[in-house]
């Protein structure tokens, strides 16, 4: 692994642990009220203020962290999971299937994903964002992945398979998917970046997290009025550092995964 | 005398000695073949003579071009000789894809003459001519050549300064065997032209013998012998033994009946039209009966490995019949394919690239049996069972290709086509990317297999030894269609078709092989056939207008207005 990649695993260990592990020494719930604090600066009792409705920002930002990192490393899951299934289908049987596949996805290339994501994100609440922010990021992926397919199908050890009678499934998970596993690998870690992101601009705007549920989103919606004060910056800072984190460790395992394409 | 090297010894660190105290001279104009299997010390006494070893090469000894000692010199002070008295033509023509040949060559002229631009590209288009490439088409790129063009273009640079000696290593490697006399043919025009003496090293003995005066032979690192050429015929040969024996009485484990596959070809990115199709295989029939070997021969891009697919494919194809076991492939249910595959196996060309490198022997030589239900608790000792039958040891089952000679990896795609026990073995160039040692282990282990479990073979090679020692009937294919069929020895003993004498007894054919896409009127060879240049108006008239038919007898038939022998000869 190189030093860029051992910084990004490290740095996302970490916001991961701060997430999670955060709340259990907070002396604050993030769904408590203070009514004695509204709207103040960090102090003891609210180590990074409270909002104006009197809850702890510190407690709000972790849970806000937790969110986003399950959206968005769930849709990069989702996303390049659909992306291999449908890239290797679509590459491998070819014809009328290959065809339908593409322009399938083609068609989702071209709605415009903030509308359909703002239509359809309210119905299920913060567990449909993921599968929803997925089904818009797998296209290009998977273009790639059915590509990489057309010239892994025809490599002599993939015939010599189906030339003994290997049916297409296995031949798939046996012969090709290993092919192609760097780039998912990689891609998977460069989408949560991007998922990331997305799902923290959506929950901005109000299309994504809805209160009384919290993202890294809305806790910077919240600060909105308050852009120069700090504490609301850190949860903006969170939310770089993690699109950095998951950014470095998917350069880092392209860098390690790239040059065994084909070395052994 | 132009070249002399004594005692030259090549040392690598490690001490891996590649040439070992090796001594020879040759003359003005002469031409000394240096023989020996990959690996004998050839490649490293033609770099040891250039001076081009890396740095950590330890050479001792002396080579004297023209009385001046080459060894120990600078490589700044070498490379005022190099290219100018003493050229090499490398094995694959080394030339800059992103340049047209004319400046190539151009450039190998005034690295060494002062003259102007425009005098070297003149000087270009020359040497182009002396090699038979038109002078328009000195502002080609490389890649539009074919592989014989090119090779001829690096021996119009080699020559481009009238060296007095041309190392060739290995100039005819992966071309084809009429191509390899053309270039053949050029290498000697460029020394009856220049006086250049030649050093020609090559592993293929066939080369050598009408092109040498001399031969060297080496064998780890040193000379075994040296001589006239006659010397050759001592040399034992792959050839098998020359009886004719008369074809058995068995059941066709293959039958293919105008077997067509066309490519189609489009231009245009906006609306894309077809513009016409690539004739790949164009009507081809032959049968293969029961533990019968069947070689398919032709140049490469004639159509040989494409009708091997058509068969693996066990589906209807475009035009014509393919009958496996008795079963018209067009007619089968998805099941009946499958239960089919047991029958049909292949073994590829390479077999770094036919193995999973992911995967363990065990696993690539099981696979096949997992795909049809075999039980997994046998697994295990089936493979054990197929490794010894291709003559590796049980502990190779737990390692990685990787960890495998070539001739190893072969022998366990080998296993992997047999784990099914196949009827019919469909060899793709099963020995073209081995060693000369390991090839001779692997067609006895291919000959030994075919006697012991009764295989029929269909192969496609392009080494004529190879098909000569293994065939019992040979195919000849050109243009997508097989022009000659017969029992190997009568075919090479008396070739009907002119294609079959050029290819089988390496005469150079004037010009390419035709496009694919608009093969030429009447008969497909004529533009290059030697026999049609000689033949007066009417039987000429009649190779213009009729395509030939093969002759009605399947088991001797050829597809020529004008065969060289036979009943029709005589008509």
């Amino acid at each position: 692994m190189t030093r860029r990649g051992a910084v990004g695993l490290v740095l996302l260990v970490s916001v991961f642990a701060l997430a999670f592990a955060g709340p259990l020494v907070s002396p604050w719930r993030w769904d408590e009220i203070d009514f004695t604090a509204f709207g103040q600066g960090p102090s003891a009792r609210h180590w990074l203020g409270t909002t104006q409705s009197g809850r702890d920002v510190f407690a709000l930002t972790l849970r806000g962290a937790q969110k986003s990192l399950v959206i968005g490393l769930l849709a990069a899951l989702l996303s390049t999971g659909l992306a291999a299934v449908v890239g290797t289908i679509a590459g491998f049987v070819g014809g009328l299937l290959d065809q339908a596949l593409m322009w399938g996805a083609d068609l989702l290339l071209v709605l415009p994903p903030l509308l359909v994501v703002a239509v359809l994100a309210p119905g299920g609440g913060w567990p449909m964002l993921a599968p929803v922010l997925a089904a818009f990021m797998w296209m290009l992926t998977a273009r790639v992945v059915r590509a990489m397919t057309l010239s892994a199908r025809e490599r002599e050890y993939v015939l010599a398979a189906r030339f003994a009678g290997l049916g297409a499934p296995r031949a798939i998970v046996r012969h090709v998917l290993p092919q192609v596993a760097s780039l998912l690998i990689v891609d998977a870690s460069l989408t949560a970046g991007v998922a990331i992101t997305a799902e923290g601009g959506l929950s901005f705007l109000g299309l994504g997290v809805r209160p009384p549920d919290v993202s890294l989103g809305t806790v910077i919606a919240d600060g909105r009025g308050a852009v120069a004060t700090w504490p609301f910056m850190a949860a903006a800072g969170l939310l770089v550092l993690i699109v950095l984190a998951v950014n470095l460790l998917g350069d880092g395992l392209r860098d390690v995964l790239d040059p065994l394409q084909d070395g052994r | 005398m132009v070249l002399k090297v004594t005692d030259l010894t090549v040392g690598y660190t490690g001490g891996v000695r590649a040439v070992r105290g090796v001594s020879f001279t040759v003359g003005v104009g002469e031409v000394l073949g240096v023989v020996g299997e990959s690996g004998a010390g050839k490649t490293a006494l033609a770099l040891a003579v250039m001076g081009l070893l890396p740095d950590g090469a330890d050479v001792t000894g002396s080579v004297r071009l023209r009385g001046d000692e080459l060894i120990g010199r600078s490589d700044a002070e070498l490379s005022r000789v190099r290219g100018k008295d003493l050229a090499m033509v490398f094995q694959e023509s080394a030339l800059t894809p992103v340049r047209t040949v004319g400046d190539q060559v151009a450039e190998a002229v005034r690295a060494h003459a002062k003259v102007t631009r425009a005098a070297a590209r003149a000087r270009a288009v020359e040497l182009l001519d002396l090699v038979g490439i038109a002078a328009g088409r000195a502002r080609s790129y490389p890649h539009e050549f074919s592989g014989g063009m090119r090779q001829r273009v690096m021996i119009a640079m080699a020559i481009a300064n009238s060296p007095g000696v041309i190392l060739a290593d290995e100039p005819t490697a992966g071309l084809d065997a009429t191509v390899q006399a053309q270039v053949l043919d050029v290498l000697r025009t460029a020394k009856d032209t220049t006086g250049a003496a030649i050093v020609l090293i090559t592993h293929d003995l066939g080369l050598v013998e009408g092109f040498a005066d001399r031969v060297m032979v080496m064998r780890a690192g040193r000379i075994a012998e040296t001589g006239p050429v006659e010397l050759l015929r001592s040399i034992p040969r792959m050839d098998g033994e020359n009886v004719s024996r008369p074809r058995p009485e068995r059941p066709a484990v293959l039958r293919v009946d105008g077997l067509v596959r066309h490519y189609p070809v489009f231009q245009g990115t906006l609306l894309r039209r077809r513009v016409g199709s690539v004739r790949a295989v164009d009507g081809v029939a032959f049968d293969v009966r029961e533990g019968e070997t069947l070689a398919l021969v032709g140049e490469s891009g004639c159509g040989k490995t494409t009708t091997l697919m058509e068969i693996l494919r066990l589906s209807q194809p475009q035009k014509g019949r393919v009958v496996v076991l008795g079963q018209d492939t067009a007619s089968l249910s998805a099941a009946r394919r499958k239960a089919l595959r047991r029958d049909v196996q292949v073994v590829f060309q390479d077999p770094v690239a036919s193995l999973n490198p992911r995967m363990r022997v065990a696993d690539i030589i099981a696979e096949p049996l997992t795909a049809h239900g075999f039980p997994s608790s046998l697994t295990g000792s089936r493979v054990t069972g197929l490794l010894e039958l291709v003559g590796l040891k049980a502990d190779h089952a737990r390692r990685y290709p990787h960890a495998l000679s070539g001739g190893q990896k072969q022998r366990v795609a080998i296993a992997r086509a047999l784990a099914l026990e196949p009827r019919l073995l469909l060899l793709d160039e099963p020995v073209s990317a081995l060693d000369a040692s390991m090839q001779a282990g692997i067609l006895t282990l291919l000959e030994s297999l075919r006697d012991r479990l009764g295989l029929a073979y269909l192969l496609v090679a392009h080494d004529l030894a190879v098909v000569r020692r293994i065939a019992d009937r040979i195919a000849v294919m050109h243009m997508g269609r097989i022009v000659e069929v017969g029992p190997t020895h009568d075919v090479y003993d008396t070739p009907a078709h002119p294609y079959t004498r050029a290819l089988l007894q390496r005469v150079p054919l004037r010009g390419d092989p035709p496009d694919p896409m608009s093969p030429p009127a009447g008969c497909r060879f004529r533009t290059r056939c030697p026999r049609y240049v000689t033949l007066a108006g009417q039987d000429a008239r009649l190779c213009d207008e009729q395509d030939p038919e093969p002759s009605k007898d399947p088991d001797r038939s050829v597809a020529c207005h004008h065969p060289l022998v036979g009943a029709e000869a005589n008509q």
